[in-house]
C-alpha cells in the first residue's frame, strides 16, 4: 500500500503538476501558430515575465493573500495576466506586425522571436538579477497530507496548495477557453482564421483584431503558467525557457493549432517524463523479500534525472516520424 | 447608373499584368457571366474587382463609387460578397459557424438571414451542425454562397461556383444563382460550362489575354456563330 502511495504522490501528482503547466503553456504557444503561422519561441520568456510582475506585485502588497487565505501570488496573478497580455500585444505591435506587414516567410517570425526571447532574458536579468527568488514573501506554501483510511498505509497522499490552484485553474482556463472559441463571435473568428485565413479576409473578419485577441489569451496564459510554475517550484530568470522543449512538444504531440490536442499532449509529455524518472527501487523493495535472489539497485529508473530533458526531445522526435499531424490531427508544420 | 462598372482596367501581380483593359458594367437586377479560354483573365478580374490584387489602370465603380484597390473587408462594408472558387469554406466549422462567420462585420440580430439562406438552400438546414469540411462539393458550394449573402449584397461574386460539379449539380447551382438574382442581388460570375451559363446570363462578357473579345446578352452570345466556334467548342 504504502508503495502505491510513494508511486501517486512522486508519479501522479508530480506528473499532472508538470503536465498542466506544459498544457497551459502549449495552448498558448497552439493558438499563436493556429493564428500567425509561425513557432512563437518567445513564449517561455513571456512566461517568467509575467511570473516576475506578479513576484514585483507580491513584494508590493505581501498582505492581500494572508487576509484573503491564499497565497498572495496567487491573488495577484489576475492583475499580472492582464498586465502580460498588454506587454504580448505591443510585442507584437513593435516587432512582428511590420515583418507580417510585409508578408516575411515563417522562419523570418521565428527568428524575430527568438530575438525577443533574448530581449526579454536580458531585461529580467537586469532588473531582477540571476538568483532564485521565492513567490512566497510574507506567507508560506501550505502543504495538504492526507491520511488515507486504510490500515496498511502509513505514508500520506501529498499535495501542496499551489498545486491544488494548478489544478483549479487549468479547469477554469480550459473551460473558459472551451466556451470563448466556440459560443462567442471574436472565438469563432479565431477558429475561422486558424482554418483559412484568406477566406477569413474575404469573410470581412477583421483580421488585426483576431490577431489582438490572441496576443490577449497568449499572453494571459503565459503569464499564469510562469506564476503556477514558480509558486510550485522557485522562480529563476530560466526557469520557463528550460521548458520551451516540451512546451513545444507538447503542442506539436497534441497536433499543431488545437487548443484540446495541446492540453492532451501538456499531460502526455508530463507523464511519460515523470514515469521515465521514477525510481522503481522503493516499489519493488517488498519483491526482494519474496525473493533472496533479487538484488535491487539503489536506483532503478528508465532514464536518469539528469536526463529528464531528453524525453520530451524523444517525443518529439517519435511524433513527428510516425504521426506528424500529432493526436489530434492539427496542421503540418 | 450601373451596380458594378470596370472601365478599361488593367491589374496583375507585382507589375505583371493580366488584365489589359477589361470593361463590363452589370445592373443589380442582372446576372453577368464571364467565360474564355484559360488563362484569358476571368478569375483575375474577379479578383481586382474585389481588391485582391493591384489595379494599375482604368477604374472600378460600385454605384458609380471608384473602388479600385480597396482592401476586401471593406468591400464587405460596402455590400459585396465574393465566392472564391477553391478553399472557399471553413472546413473545420459547422454549417451554421460557416454563414455566422459571414455575418461576422453585422452587429444586429441577424437570425432571419440564417433562415434566409436555409429557404434558398433547404439542404443546409439538416446538416447545419454538421462540419462543412464532411459535405458534398456541391453542398460545400451552396455553404460558401450562403455566408457570402449573409449580409445581404447587392453585389455578389461567384468563382466558378459549378467547377468539378455533376450536372446534376450543376443545375441545381444555377437555379438557385437565378433565385438569389430575383432577391435582388446582381450577380457577376465566372464559368467555365459557358453554354450553360451564358443561358441564365442577362449579359456575356467573352475575354482572351485579358481583354474583352465579346460583349453583349447572353442569348445574342450563344447565337453568334464566331463565339461558338471559337469559344463554345461549335
Amino acid at each position: 500500500m504504502n508503495e502505491f502511495i510513494f508511486f501517486f504522490n512522486s508519479v501522479i501528482i508530480s506528473g499532472a503538476v508538470i503536465g498542466s503547466i506544459y498544457a497551459i503553456g502549449a495552448i498558448g504557444v497552439t493558438l499563436v501558430f493556429g493564428i500567425l503561422r509561425f513557432a512563437h519561441f518567445a513564449h517561455a520568456d513571456m512566461m517568467t515575465l509575467g511570473a516576475f510582475l506578479v513576484l514585483i506585485l507580491t513584494a508590493l502588497f505581501p498582505a492581500v493573500g494572508p487576509a484573503i487565505g491564499l497565497p498572495t501570488a496567487f491573488v495577484m496573478m489576475p492583475v499580472a495576466m492582464v498586465a502580460t497580455a498588454f506587454i504580448a500585444v505591443g510585442i507584437d505591435k513593435m516587432f512582428y506586425k511590420k515583418l507580417r506587414e510585409n508578408n516575411v516567410k515563417p522562419v523570418v517570425m521565428v527568428m524575430a522571436s527568438v530575438g525577443v526571447t533574448l530581449m526579454l532574458q536580458g531585461l529580467i536579468r537586469f532588473f531582477a538579477g540571476t538568483g532564485t527568488q521565492s513567490l512566497y514573501i510574507d506567507d508560506r506554501k501550505a502543504i495538504f497530507r492526507i491520511d488515507l483510511p486504510f490500515e496498511s498505509a502509513s505514508r500520506n497522499l501529498v499535495i501542496t496548495e499551489p498545486q491544488i490552484l494548478l489544478f483549479v485553474f487549468l479547469a477554469f482556463a480550459v473551460v473558459s477557453l472551451h466556451l470563448f472559441l466556440n459560443k462567442s463571435r471574436l472565438g469563432k473568428a479565431m477558429r475561422a482564421m486558424s482554418d483559412n485565413p484568406d477566406l477569413a479576409k474575404v469573410s470581412g473578419i477583421n483580421t488585426n483584431t483576431v490577431v489582438g485577441v490572441t496576443w490577449i489569451i497568449a499572453g494571459a496564459l503565459a503569464c499564469a503558467a510562469g506564476t503556477l510554475l514558480s509558486l510550485d517550484v522557485t522562480l529563476k530568470p530560466d526557469l520557463s525557457f528550460m521548458i520551451l522543449l516540451p512546451i513545444f512538444a507538447a503542442a506539436i504531440v497534441g497536433g499543431v493549432g488545437h487548443p484540446y490536442g495541446a492540453l492532451a499532449g501538456g499531460f502526455v509529455v508530463g507523464m511519460t517524463e515523470t514515469l521515465a524518472v521514477f525510481n522503481w527501487t522503493f516499489v519493488l523493495r517488498p519483491l526482494e523479500k519474496a525473493i533472496p535472489a533479487l538484488d535491487l539497485p539503489n536506483t532503478l529508473a528508465f532514464v536518469p534525472t539528469e536526463y529528464k530533458i531528453t524525453i520530451p526531445f524523444f517525443i518529439l522526435l517519435a511524433i513527428l516520424i510516425w504521426r506528424p499531424t500529432g493526436l489530434f490531427k492539427g496542421k503540418i508544420i | 447608373m450601373a451596380l458594378i462598372e470596370c472601365k478599361n482596367v488593367h491589374a496583375g501581380y507585382g507589375g505583371m499584368n493580366i488584365l489589359n483593359g477589361v470593361n463590363m458594367a452589370i445592373e443589380s437586377s442582372e446576372i453577368g457571366v464571364i467565360v474564355g479560354p484559360n488563362g484569358a483573365g476571368k478569375s483575375t478580374t474577379l479578383k481586382a474587382i474585389f481588391g485582391l490584387l493591384t489595379v494599375s489602370e482604368g477604374s472600378i465603380e460600385l454605384r458609380g463609387d471608384d473602388i479600385s484597390n480597396l482592401a476586401p473587408d471593406k468591400l464587405v462594408h460596402k455590400g459585396m460578397g465574393f465566392v472564391p472558387q477553391e478553399h472557399n469554406v471553413f472546413v473545420s466549422m459547422t454549417v451554421e459557424e460557416n454563414l455566422e462567420m459571414g455575418a461576422f462585420i453585422r452587429r444586429d440580430d441577424f437570425s432571419y438571414m440564417l433562415e434566409r439562406v436555409y429557404s434558398f438552400f433547404p439542404d443546409l438546414k439538416d446538416k447545419r451542425r454538421q462540419p462543412a469540411g464532411e459535405l458534398s462539393g456541391g453542398q460545400r458550394q451552396m455553404v460558401a454562397m450562403g455566408r457570402a449573402l449573409m449580409v445581404e449584397p447587392s453585389l455578389l461574386l461567384l468563382d466558378e461556383p459549378t467547377a468539378g460539379l455533376s450536372p446534376l449539380y450543376m443545375n441545381e447551382i444555377f437555379e438557385r444563382v437565378i433565385a438569389i438574382n430575383e432577391s435582388g442581388v446582381g450577380v457577376l460570375m465566372v464559368e467555365q460550362n459557358a453554354k450553360q451559363a451564358l443561358r441564365i446570363a442577362h449579359k456575356g462578357f467573352v475575354l482572351a489575354a485579358g481583354k474583352n473579345r465579346f460583349t453583349d446578352t447572353g442569348q445574342n452570345l450563344l447565337n453568334d456563330p464566331e463565339v461558338a466556334k471559337s469559344f463554345l467548342g461549335g
